[in-house]
């Protein structure tokens, strides 16, 4: 939440990081990423590779999505336009061009990236031009556009949709091929999000969630700035649509272009916490298996929605803001009690300075999702 | 001296409503401008023509000579004309220091801004400097959110700073702030202007104007009715009745806040 504030700025802190709690988060990710290396190794049986993989594919999903709409504040609820489109590039391409099944299939997955953001460039050009309610409106409108291409067109095989190639890799470690082709693209995807966050692009966008008029208004060029968001976003989901559709080994319209993929990621972002780094992770870490168990053990396979339906209302009634937030905020809120009961017991009073309200407030009205 | 903003004949309708109606005023290079008028007299409208956020019907403005008639606000802001609003707005969510980097001004392309830390070193200086200047250092790392009425309006103006405009524009700085900040803002003022800053001021606290202002233009039903030193403004009967007589006072109900 503090990450963007230079190290050089030399006034005091309140409710700041420790460099001690900031090597402990950094010790955090690294085990977090060893454990994602070494899953396959560890778990063999594949139901719970299959359920590993999916679950990247959301965890890329949702952080690519939070990198655009957590950040700049427009919920866009089209994402699986990029998806689908990265998974039909893929599954066009390799039938078209013959390529037998294997390791060169893999090759087309940055390519299902690229033909994403080329897409979404159109798209964000005229998505963009409108604000809040509208917006989330018209991606709604242009993803059913690109499924209802994708059903009519001869090239994507219309309805009956399109097959991939068939790898000849022996049952045993299959998954593991997809389980790291969409680990990368996991890390694609965080190192993007990680690179806006820090970055002079990834302040202009915080500054137009907040005010978009205003940071026009000094000087931030907030068209350019949506539109190269947008489209970074959709070239992750285009790439990990393109490892779904090598997965799967067929796809069709409806699944690849599915509604349902782009309510399930928005609710896992703000699940975790809308606008963090380790939010989306989690949220798609909870939701993810949680879906694939209730479709294994119900045959009735849209259980799982009234699960997110009533899931999504207890996220809203208790933590607003989602699960990362909320945790930190909590840390925090004690720390300080903490410190400052310490120092009225120092002064001899209440330590408090001019400023009205502390940290803890601080921190809820800084870490409010979405809407103005 | 030189007119460094010139406004001529600007007319804006919105609907049947006429909001500023063949318009002109131009503001001399170093000078403190004043700009007053009745609720309703067209006094944002015109700063919105003037910074971009609204294209005039009619009419036209330039900088230093140059026609910016219709330019973006951030193409405005690059130009150099900075601008606060009257009810502040800041970047709640984000930290004071983060707020002052926004407007840190920066020629690169999107690649490099992606690529590129949110501020160098310099940067940062540069702005800890203005935020030490309205007295702000001590609140950096706080959210915006958590600054008082006052104290967004200081921030306001010292991330106008950062990208050293030459003409600032200031809607109502004194408004619904306490009177001792009142006194920080003008100091502001007068130092920066001192340094060679130019000033175009809305405001409704007449002792704030006519201290500062050594020019003032009336404004009355969209439209500059006069043009001159406090002592003129002061006495004119055209403005007493501007203001005595109004009709529209309905209109931005929220300018009252700081009337005297």
């Amino acid at each position: 939440m503090n990450g963007l504030t230079p190290p050089t700025a030399g006034a005091s802190r309140a409710g700041a990081r420790l460099p001690g709690a900031r090597r402990a988060q950094g010790v955090a990710w690294l085990v977090f990423g060893a454990f994602l290396i070494a899953f396959p190794a560890l778990f063999t049986n594949p139901t719970i590779t299959s359920i590993a993989v999916f679950t990247l594919i959301f965890m890329t999903s949702t952080t690519a999505w939070n990198a655009f709409s957590g950040y700049s504040g427009y919920l866009a609820l089209g994402h699986a336009a990029f998806f689908g489109t990265g998974a039909y590039t893929l599954a066009v391409l390799t039938t078209d061009l013959h390529t037998p099944g294997g390791y060169g299939v893999f090759w087309f997955v940055p390519l299902g990236g690229v033909v994403a953001s080329l897409a979404a460039i159109p798209v964000g050009l005229v998505a963009l031009r409108t604000r809040r309610h509208t917006f989330v409106v018209i991606t709604i409108a242009i993803f059913f556009i690109f499924q209802l291409l994708a059903t009519n067109f001869s090239f994507t095989g219309s309805s009956s949709g399109e097959q991939t190639p068939t790898p000849s890799w022996s049952a045993a470690g299959y998954n593991d091929r997809f389980y790291y082709a969409a680990l990368v693209c996991l890390a694609i995807a965080l190192a993007l999000a990680v690179l806006i966050r820090r970055s002079r692009f990834g302040l202009q966008l915080l500054a137009i969630r907040d005010d978009e008029d205003r940071a026009a208004g000094l000087g931030v060029r907030v068209t350019r700035v949506k539109l190269v968001a947008f489209v970074v976003s959709a070239f992750s989901v285009g790439m990990v649509g393109a490892v779904y559709a090598y997965f799967l080994g067929q796809i069709y319209p409806q699944f690849a272009f599915d509604p349902l993929f782009d309510l399930t990621i928005a609710l896992m972002a703000f699940l975790g916490g809308l606008g963090t780094l380790s939010g989306p992770l989690l949220g798609a870490m909870l939701l993810e298996p949680l879906q694939q168990y209730f479709t294994l053990q119900f045959s009735a396979g849209d259980v799982y929605l009234i699960v997110y339906g009533a899931l999504f209302l207890v996220v809203i009634l208790l933590m607003p803001r989602g699960i990362v937030p909320a945790v930190t905020d909590f840390v925090a809120t004690r720390r300080v009690r903490r410190s400052n009961l310490a120092e009225q017991v120092a002064l001899g009073q209440g330590g408090t300075q001019e400023v009205a309200s502390g940290p803890a407030v601080a921190d809820q009205v800084q870490a409010v999702p979405g809407g103005a | 001296m030189t007119a460094l903003l010139e406004v001529a004949g600007v007319s804006k309708a919105f609907g049947g409503l006429r909001a500023l109606d063949d318009c002109s005023l131009s503001v001399a290079e170093g000078a403190i401008a004043g700009l007053i008028g009745p609720n309703g007299s067209g006094k944002t409208t015109l700063f919105n023509v003037i910074t971009g956020y609204v294209r005039p019907d009619a009419g036209s403005v330039s900088v230093r000579g140059e026609t910016v008639t219709g330019s973006s606000p951030a193409r405005l802001f690059s130009l150099g004309v900075g601008r606060t609003f009257q009810l502040t707005r800041i970047f709640g969510r984000l930290s004071v220091m983060e707020n002052m980097l926004v407007a840190t001004q920066r020629h690169e392309g999107w690649l490099r801004s992606v690529l590129r830390r949110a501020a160098s070193a310099a940067e940062v200086n540069h702005a800890l400097e203005l935020l030490d200047f309205v007295g702000l250092t001590r609140l950096a790392d706080l959210p915006a959110a958590n600054l008082s009425y006052g104290q967004r309006k200081l921030l306001e103006l010292a991330y106008v700073l950062v990208a050293d405009p030459q003409v600032i524009l200031l809607d109502e700085p004194a408004g619904g702030v306490n009177p001792t900040l009142v006194n920080e803002i003008r100091d502001r003022i007068v130092e920066l202007n001192a340094s060679g800053k130019t000033f175009l001021i809305v405001e409704h606290n007449m002792e704030f104007v006519m201290q500062l202002c050594a020019d003032i233009t009336v404004m009355h039903q969209g439209r500059a009715i006069l043009h001159g030193p406090p002592s003129v403004v002061r006495t004119d009967q055209r403005v007493l009745d501007a203001y005595l007589g109004g009709d529209e006072d309905d209109e931005e109900l929220d300018d009252d806040v700081a009337v005297g």
